[in-house]
């Protein structure tokens, strides 16, 4: 049977990687890798799943460096491009224990960018109408299916450099509230993500983009936020 | 590393450099003020194969800079299509052939 | 900073930088032009002193690279080198004056 060395991190922020023999099944995944090493090999492992079949993001790890959905990783890709398989917890972020990351600051972040909706319309009201065609619902509709699951954070040059930004999660949760006509709070909102540590913070790097399991263009969402701005508080339209 | 970060890296790269060699730049030029052998002297001076060089790498810089910039401001001006991803490449193309033009100029 | 005066400096930078452009595209391709076969000071100035135009194109372009840079500059000098702050603040303002200041000697000694 054919064997695979996995290399696992153990321990915190400090620690090493820990090597593992795992037998090679067809249509392996990196996250049924990590199972078997837990339930087989090292009990003492920690790791975070819930779905297993790419809906919830709770699998999101870092894989030969890139942040991934490990449920949605086949080993045959990873090792078409290189020999081995390292996992890591997601960068960018406080490590819990192995590969579990804190993911606190990355949903306190988007409380602070104001990710909530806020409406005006109560039970009595009749229903607001948006089309789908609707243009600012099809920019809002290009930035809604995100779960949270991190890999953009984790994959962001800035968060690395700018403890403080928003990042691009929180930032286009932000956008598609501020292009959602039904919401009130949209002044409020811009004055939270366009300060320092915020829009304006981004280099246009595009990893969050290139990196997105649900292909949302968190950098389209936040080009988008720095126009919003600038009619707000200059005064030029733009 | 992809190419939506090399043309980040270059622009913020080459922008630096420019910061660097513009006081300079600023100063030998102001050196004509004191009058055409001032400035005769340090053009004798560029004339060094290593200054050249350094002259080419400028050029270089700024026509990275500006490649880099144009992406920017594509980005965050353009709406959003699929080609977004070939401005880095658009940018780097662009550079090179500014640089080759003063380069064969030298 | 605030969102509005992050919002100013922003439009600022991007406002400065479209000028540049067009200086920078026509500067590049003067300079192309102007270093083939070799200058001395004295052809360079006998061409530059006295132009108006280029007086006030190269004036032009002086303030616009004082604005841009510093603005440039500050994330930099965060991200790399952890300079956040009023400090770094007043250094950038201290570059922009620098380099107006310097910009307009030099555009001075070669144009008027």
């Amino acid at each position: 049977m054919n064997h695979l060395t996995v290399k696992v991190w153990r321990g915190g922020a400090e620690g090493a990687f820990q090597a593992f023999e795992v037998p090679r099944r067809a249509s392996q995944t990196v996250l049924d890798v990590v199972t078997y090493i837990q339930r087989r090999l090292e009990p003492t492992l920690a790791y975070r799943f819930a779905c297993r079949v790419g809906m919830c993001g709770s699998c999101a790890m870092t894989v030969n460096g890139r942040a991934r959905w490990t449920c949605r990783t086949h080993i045959d890709l990873v090792l078409q491009e290189e020999k081995e398989i390292t996992i890591a917890p997601l960068r960018n972020l406080p490590v819990i224990r192995d590969l579990v990351a804190d993911m606190r600051e990355f949903f306190d972040k988007w409380a602070s960018a104001k990710g909530q909706f806020q409406g005006r319309l109560s039970r009595k009201d009749d229903f607001e109408r948006i089309k789908p065609g609707e243009p600012e619902r099809v920019q809002v509709d290009a930035g809604i299916e995100c779960i949270g699951c991190a890999v953009c954070y984790a994959s962001c040059d800035v968060v690395a450099w700018n403890p403080g930004y928003l990042g691009p999660a929180a930032l286009n949760r932000a956008w598609t509230l501020t292009k959602d006509r039904r919401d009130q709070n949209r002044i409020e909102r811009l004055r939270a993500v366009a300060g320092d540590a915020g829009c304006h913070a981004c280099h246009t790097h595009m990893s969050c983009t290139e990196r997105c399991p649900k292909h949302i263009s968190p950098t389209a969402g936040i080009a988008g936020l720095k126009r919003e701005s600038i009619r707000a508080f200059t005064g030029k339209a733009s | 590393m992809h190419a939506g970060t090399w043309a980040a890296l270059v622009h913020r790269v080459s922008g630096i450099l420019l910061v660097l060699f513009l006081p300079g730049h600023f100063i030998a030029l102001g050196s004509a003020l004191e009058g055409a052998d001032q400035f005769d002297s340090f053009l004798a001076w560029t004339q060094q194969p290593l200054v050249k060089f350094m002259e080419w790498g400028i050029v270089l810089s700024l026509a990275a800079h500006l490649g880099g910039g144009l992406r920017v401001l594509a980005l965050e001006f353009l709406p959003w299509r699929d080609w977004h991803k070939g401005l880095a490449a658009a940018a780097a193309a662009g550079a090179i052939a500014v640089s080759l033009a003063f380069a064969l100029a030298l | 900073m605030t969102a509005r005066a992050q919002a100013y400096l922003w439009l600022a930078q991007r406002a400065s930088a479209a000028v540049l452009a067009l200086c920078v595209v026509v500067h590049l391709a003067t300079m192309i032009y102007a270093i083939r076969g070799g200058l001395s000071a004295a052809e360079i100035l006998a061409r530059t002193r006295g132009n108006v135009a280029w007086l006030a194109f190269y004036s032009i372009f002086v303030l616009m690279v004082a604005v841009h840079a510093p603005i440039g500059l500050r994330p930099v000098l965060a991200e790399w080198l952890r300079w956040r702050g009023a400090s770094r603040d007043l250094f950038l303002l201290a570059l922009a004056l620098a380099l107006a200041g310097l910009g307009l000697r030099a555009v001075l000694g070669v144009f008027l």
